[in-house]
């Protein structure tokens, strides 16, 4: 079993890397570090601030299009070519299909995510010359946006497991951009009556919650962040994405490959 | 022991948004392979052989009906570490090169890293694509992804093999490549299950053929019986022009070459004509029982019903 997951999830890694997907980082690394000396000259006194603000931003964006865009495909893509009849034929279980394809992604995310911070960090150092402890914690809010890519994963797979490559896509956006004011849903459904008050709370708290999972604005200014957040926000992010990938995978099991 | 064995396999697709309506794809299929034996499953486009095979691969499930392949539940992974499948007119990762995706396959079949790359060596050397290893498969033509498609099938050393439609769309000389290859898979003693709408690579190939339409299982038999049960005419000639005028309305068909008549008869009449050939003295050369075709044989199955409607 594990043997297979390996295989699927290598493959997703390969076919990303083949796509030239990861072409992207290379651009933006490039970008950002030519661009550090500039940041020194245009913003002067707040040029780490706007640096953080966009390096950490970017990595955030850029992950999230390539989860919902490699995303919406990795189910669908391969039932439409029929790739996927030479692989169920085989002793690969539906589950092990659906999940490697995940963990595929999620390597692929995560190497991206890891190389842009890599690039972000350099364009820093070109920047202020040296690095120091407050830029070690910036790695937390990079961590934070992994979680987040976990279960906007998980999300467009889910969408993917019955709907159309475009409908998925708009319904992962959709449900990212609700997420990212998770918090304020929350408050307004704490400000409702009736009928609206349970709609909105029960939206909330089905609706991921990306709010807490942002914490930019938190490191750019050296704020720490605690660990009970990191737990919370750990455990959140996997129960989420757990929940998210079981029903994806409960929807593909009972469904008939046309 | 079976290799394959259909009971009562019907598939019912829902088909609409709103309005749910039911289109047969199968109904009720009861079918027996025996191990070792190369099988066509015969019909028109749509008549059911892609749904018969997608049931049989776990692609699909069925509305009512099972089936056991190797005597075990057809979705037992057992049985899918020893089938190998061809899909029609198959697509693969083009990112790949056929070595990749061969080790991928092997991989998820379960073929131990020992020996493996070897093995696809080898198996890329059998199916003619020994120099083109290395070359990703967006650069195939068709024949070639044919190709690779049988290699995929069998990079495990299935003992069955399901095939479909595994020469649509390839020139003769594709054809012809493809035909080698799963004549050497029936000379390994592979089960090889194999849909098709091309009659002549039935006849070429197969034990045993199965012919479908419109979701109906409508005849089964050994190629040979199944010509027999059309070709109910018999090829008589003789010499003796001058005999034919008493015969002629005994006659299907006949041809005058000089003073040679050759003629064909439907068995019934066959004693009849051989009695008045006696009585005008004309000089026998020649009775041949003729074997219908197998295309004569699809056409009676895939027509028959029709028929009897109108």
């Amino acid at each position: 079993m594990k043997s297979r997951l390996a295989a699927i999830a290598l493959n997703t890694f390969r076919e990303a890397v083949r796509d030239r997907v990861l072409y992207n980082l290379i651009i933006f690394a490039l970008l950002l570090v030519a661009s550090a000396p500039l940041f020194s000259q245009i913003s002067i006194g707040i040029e780490r601030l706007v640096l953080v603000n966009l390096g950490l931003s970017s990595i955030s964006l850029f992950g999230v299009i390539i989860a919902i865009f490699i995303g919406i495909g990795l189910v669908s893509k391969e039932i439409e070519k029929k790739t996927l009849y030479t692989i169920l034929s085989r002793p690969v279980r539906r589950w092990e299909f659906v999940f490697g394809k995940y963990v595929g992604l999620m390597v692929t995310l995560v190497v991206n995510a890891a190389l842009m911070t890599l690039g972000f960090y350099v364009a820093l150092l070109l920047t202020e010359r040296k690095l120091t402890g407050d830029d070690g914690r910036l790695l937390v809010a990079v961590y934070f946006i992994i979680l987040e890519l976990l279960i906007v994963t998980a999300i467009t797979l889910l969408f993917s497991s019955f709907s159309t490559p475009i409908f998925s896509a708009i319904f992962a956006f959709a449900i990212f951009v609700i997420g990212t004011f998770g918090e304020d849903l929350r408050n307004f459904a704490a400000m409702g009556h009736g009928l609206t008050k349970w709609a909105t709370t029960g939206a909330a708290y089905l609706l991921p919650n990306f709010s807490s999972l942002n914490v930019i604005s938190q490191v750019v200014h050296g704020q720490p962040i605690s660990s009970s957040l990191i737990l919370f926000n750990t455990v959140y992010a996997l129960l989420y994405s757990g929940a998210a990938t079981a029903a994806a995978v409960f929807i593909f099991e009972h469904r008939d490959l046309k | 022991m079976h290799a394959i064995e259909i009971q009562g396999l019907s598939k019912d697709y829902r088909v609409g948004f709103f309005k749910k309506q039911s289109r047969l794809g199968l109904k009720g299929l009861t079918l027996a392979v025996e191990a070792g034996e190369t099988f066509g499953f015969l019909g028109p486009n749509g008549a059911g052989k892609t749904t018969t095979l997608k049931l049989l691969m776990g692609l699909i499930f069925p509305t009512a009906g099972s089936a056991k392949i190797l005597g075990k539940d057809w979705l037992d992974p057992d049985v899918k570490r020893k089938i190998g499948f061809l899909p029609e007119q198959p697509y693969f990762y083009d990112y790949l090169s056929a070595a990749e995706l061969l080790d991928y396959y092997a991989q998820l079949s379960g073929v131990a890293s020992a020996g493996r790359r070897q093995r696809i060596l080898d198996l890329l050397a059998r199916v003619g694509l020994g120099d083109v290893g290395k070359l990703h498969l967006r650069k195939f033509s068709k024949g070639m992804l044919q190709r690779v498609g049988i290699a995929q099938a069998i990079v495990h050393d299935p003992e069955v093999v399901f095939l479909d439609e595994p020469m649509s769309g390839l020139d003769p000389l594709g054809r012809h490549e493809v035909r080698e290859l799963i004549q050497g898979l029936k000379d390994e003693g592979k089960t090889i299950f194999f849909s098709t709408h091309i009659l002549s690579d039935a006849e070429a190939l197969c034990d045993r053929v199965a012919v479908i339409h419109k979701g109906e299982l409508r005849g089964v038999g050994v190629v040979n019986d199944l010509r027999s049960s059309v070709g109910d005419k018999t090829e008589v000639i003789w010499q003796g022009v001058q005999a034919l005028s008493a015969v002629s309305g005994l006659l299907t068909e006949s041809h005058v070459t000089g003073d040679t008549v050759r003629a064909t008869v439907v068995s019934a009449n066959l004693d009849s004509l051989l009695e008045k050939l006696r009585q005008q003295r004309a000089h026998l050369v020649s009775v041949t029982p003729l074997q219908g075709t197998l295309e004569e044989y699809f056409l009676s199955k895939t027509t028959e019903r029709e028929a009897v409607r109108v």
